[in-house]
């Protein structure tokens, strides 16, 4: 009998679901070698005896489960838990999974907030839908997972050897390495000015150029997460935003296990004698890693 | 007694949605709602961030359609602080944009709908989906399988990333296009559109004249909104909107001045705004008989209101589309008779862009100083008229931001379209999972 599968998606773009179709061709061997029992994007199981308001929704029994975004709401609680207990192992998939991701930026204040503002001008807040828990939590915080595997989204190949991994009764080794571990640009030691630069001209250096040519973003001037954040995202080659000359922004969440990237990195800025007042909106530090109380609401929004 | 059917969650679709059906006491359709669950609340979070970092959070609300969120906030941006992209950053964001569509269309038509079609609404839902398509037709499956990755890999070497692209910004794109790059990826818009082509025809074989049914469930009258070139011609990166009546008649209007056209209202039970026609001066109402101010997006509507397509294969597949139903053409699953004319579409632009020497020119961005403004980018995404607003304050950071996603201007008509299939194929409270499933057929034409 072949090795069950499932998989959901809670607070999240379906991006992660992208990049797993993304494997192209491969993908079609790879969900052969499996029999799918649940995948809302895909095949057409239901919630069995759910209707969504309370409750429990049940899932059909499957050897390995994926889980894409982070928890926002009580029916997203009930869809994960009902998840984590069918699942023999379960992988947190993407940022938003194991970090919290873009959406967790929303923790800057409290979701009643979020949707009094959103509805504003057009109505009263709709009051029939899923009651919404006070913040954005990453999947961990909830139940636990067998894997994380950052990456907004992560690449289609490591999702692939994730899950041959399991199915052949392993667990994938996390690369740990950061961005600039990987990055070919070229270092001075030293950076070229004493503010942060916004992205607001494009990157000095011969675009057409091999990547070791440009001096490193982040000596120059612009703000790049790389330092902070796992790497990876290029595979063996370079890291994806720097080929097209764009600064790193962290989408695979920090390097260090409970790091906190606005801390380390306004840090190392003023090692390199950079001014912090420079950094306009240095919340946006933790745009991708909100979940886990990093981002709180501040207390003007209180 | 009085009943209510729940199809939790509705699937293949791109999104969390479910549809409750509520039945009388003799088993007849009452109402059917579409309940979209989630909401994170974007217009929200990215107020106080620097303006020139939003085509990078944004891009968050869809991974399907990403670049789609990337360009309409670059080019919101670009408003915003008062810059014009050089002609090459210009060119290069239609290409990403018109591109995008491709992979995006595959993976709808193939993926998600075709099973219904090619395997039927009413075989065993074990079955009735992609892999059960793999398994009856391997080598169609594997040629689908690799177009829709070409598509994706096109992307990744344009803009870094395919799902969640960095190379759009404020003032153009992040780098300009090589010589070599651009033989490549002429190489590959050619493969893209021998496939476009089969794809229609595969589909004209095999699944278009079941869209094409007259008693299909899911019908409903409805205005629609598209966006044309001067000439009236289709377009999908920036243009004029043009909002036409379910007559036939039509009106024209900028982007900016959405606001005046199209007003947003929250409903109880959903949680995406419902848009509606405000300029008709009907007022709205979901009223099955006769519903007030609805309008569609989406494929149908940008076929509906363009007068032509301004690429030859395109143009003769939508004359022979008109020609046979009309304009507007109203029956909702056309959506995906549609939706390969445009991927045909869509494969002629690029190559035409891809074609055009000036895409290579150097000079791709125009540098930009934060200032107070408003901008409002807008580009045609796969699931509708897209338009992001936003408000910057004098560091050139978001102070109010507006975002109607192609999906949204759709859930007023997707309510009526799945009430409709639900009072068509549910007779004296008996349903079943076939039924069900066509219910979801209904909506899934949308592609929500």
């Amino acid at each position: 009998m072949k090795p069950t599968f499932s998989c959901e998606w809670l607070h999240s773009c379906a991006g992660c679901e992208m990049s797993l179709i993304d494997l192209g061709e491969a993908l079609l061997p790879l969900l052969e070698r499996m029999e799918i029992v649940h995948f809302p994007l895909l095949m057409d199981n239901k919630y069995t005896h759910w209707a969504g308001e309370g409750g429990e929704p049940e899932l059909p029994a499957a050897d390995l489960g994926l889980v894409s975004g982070g928890v926002a709401n009580e029916e997203q609680v009930a869809v994960l838990r009902a998840l984590r207990r069918s699942c023999q192992t379960l992988i947190a998939l993407g940022t938003c999974a194991t970090h919290g991701g873009i959406p967790a930026l929303a923790n800057e204040q409290p979701q009643t907030v979020i949707r009094a503002a959103v509805f504003a001008d057009c109505g009263p807040v709709p009051l029939q839908t899923p009651s919404c828990l006070e913040r954005v939590y990453a999947v961990d915080e909830l139940v636990q997972p067998d894997l994380c595997l950052p990456g907004c989204p992560p690449r289609p190949e490591a999702i692939e050897a994730a899950i041959i991994a399991v199915l052949d009764g392993e667990l994938p080794a996390m690369f740990g390495k950061s961005v600039c571990e990987t990055c070919p640009t070229r270092r001075e030691g030293r950076a070229a000015t004493r503010i942060a630069r916004r992205f607001l001209e494009n990157a000095d250096g011969e675009p057409n150029e091999e990547l070791a040519q440009m001096r490193c973003l982040l000596e120059q001037g612009f703000l790049c997460m790389g330092p902070m954040t796992a790497g990876g995202c290029g595979g063996s080659g370079a890291p994806l935003c720097v080929r097209v000359r764009m600064p790193c922004r962290g989408c695979y969440g920090p390097v260090r296990p409970g790091g906190n990237p606005l801390l380390d990195m306004m840090n190392g800025l003023a090692g390199q004698g950079v001014d912090r007042r420079s950094v306009v909106d240095r919340r946006s530090l933790l745009r991708f890693c909100g979940a886990h109380v990093l981002i709180r609401p501040t207390p003007r929004s209180r | 007694m009085a009943q209510v059917v729940t199809i939790n969650a509705v699937t293949r679709i791109e999104g969390h949605a479910r549809i409750r059906i509520r039945l009388d006491d003799s088993g007849t359709v009452d109402d059917a709602r579409v309940e979209i669950t989630a909401l994170r609340g974007f217009e929200q979070f990215v107020v106080g961030r620097p303006a020139e970092e939003i085509p990078r959070i944004v891009s968050r609300i869809c991974g399907i359609c990403p670049w789609m969120h990337h360009l309409a906030a670059a080019r919101a941006i670009d408003g915003c602080f008062g810059v014009e992209p050089p002609r090459a950053g210009r060119l290069l964001r239609e290409l990403c944009l018109v591109l995008a569509h491709i992979p995006d269309k595959i993976l709808h038509f193939f993926f998600l709908a075709a099973p219904d079609f090619v395997l039927g609404a009413d075989c065993d839902y074990r079955v009735r989906n992609v892999i059960g398509l793999a398994r009856q037709e391997p080598e169609l499956a594997a040629r689908v399988a690799r177009m829709r990755r070409l598509g994706q890999d096109m992307l990744a070497r344009l803009g870094g990333k395919a799902v969640h692209p960095v190379a759009g910004v404020v003032g153009g794109f992040s780098r300009p296009l090589g010589r070599d790059e651009r033989r490549e990826l002429l190489v590959d818009a050619a493969r893209l559109l021998d496939f476009g082509l089969f794809a229609l025809d595969f589909a004209r074989e095999r699944v278009l004249d079941q869209c094409a049914a007259a008693d299909q469930p899911g019908q409903v009258t409805t205005g629609f909104l598209g966006t044309v070139d001067e000439q009236g011609c289709l377009r999908l990166a920036s243009g004029r909107l043009r909002l036409m009546r379910p007559d036939g008649t039509v009106r024209e209007f900028a982007a900016e001045d959405y606001g005046h056209h199209l007003r947003e209202l929250s409903e109880p039970w959903s949680l995406a705004k419902t848009v509606y026609a405000e300029s008709w001066g009907e007022g709205f109402s979901l009223d099955p008989i006769a519903p007030r101010g609805v309008y569609r997006v989406n494929t149908l509507a940008r076929l509906n209101v363009c007068d032509c397509i301004g690429t030859p294969r395109a143009q003769a597949e939508l004359q022979e589309f008109r020609a046979r139903f009309g304009r507007p053409a109203q029956a909702t699953l056309l959506h995906h008779w549609a939706r390969l004319i445009e991927l045909v579409y869509a494969s002629e632009r690029v190559a035409e862009l891809l074609a055009d020497d000036r895409i290579l020119d150097r000079d791709v961005r125009t540098p930009a100083v934060p200032r107070a403004g408003r901008g409002v980018g807008h580009v045609e995404a796969p699931r509708g008229t897209l338009i992001h607003d936003y408000e910057t304050d004098g560091r050139g950071c978001i102070t109010r931001a507006n975002l109607i996603v192609g999906t949204t201007h759709n859930v007023a008509a997707m309510n009526l379209s799945v009430r409709d299939a639900a009072s068509r194929l549910i007779c004296h409270g008996a349903c079943d999972e076939t039924i069900l499933n066509r219910i979801e057929m209904a909506l899934r034409a949308y592609d929500p």
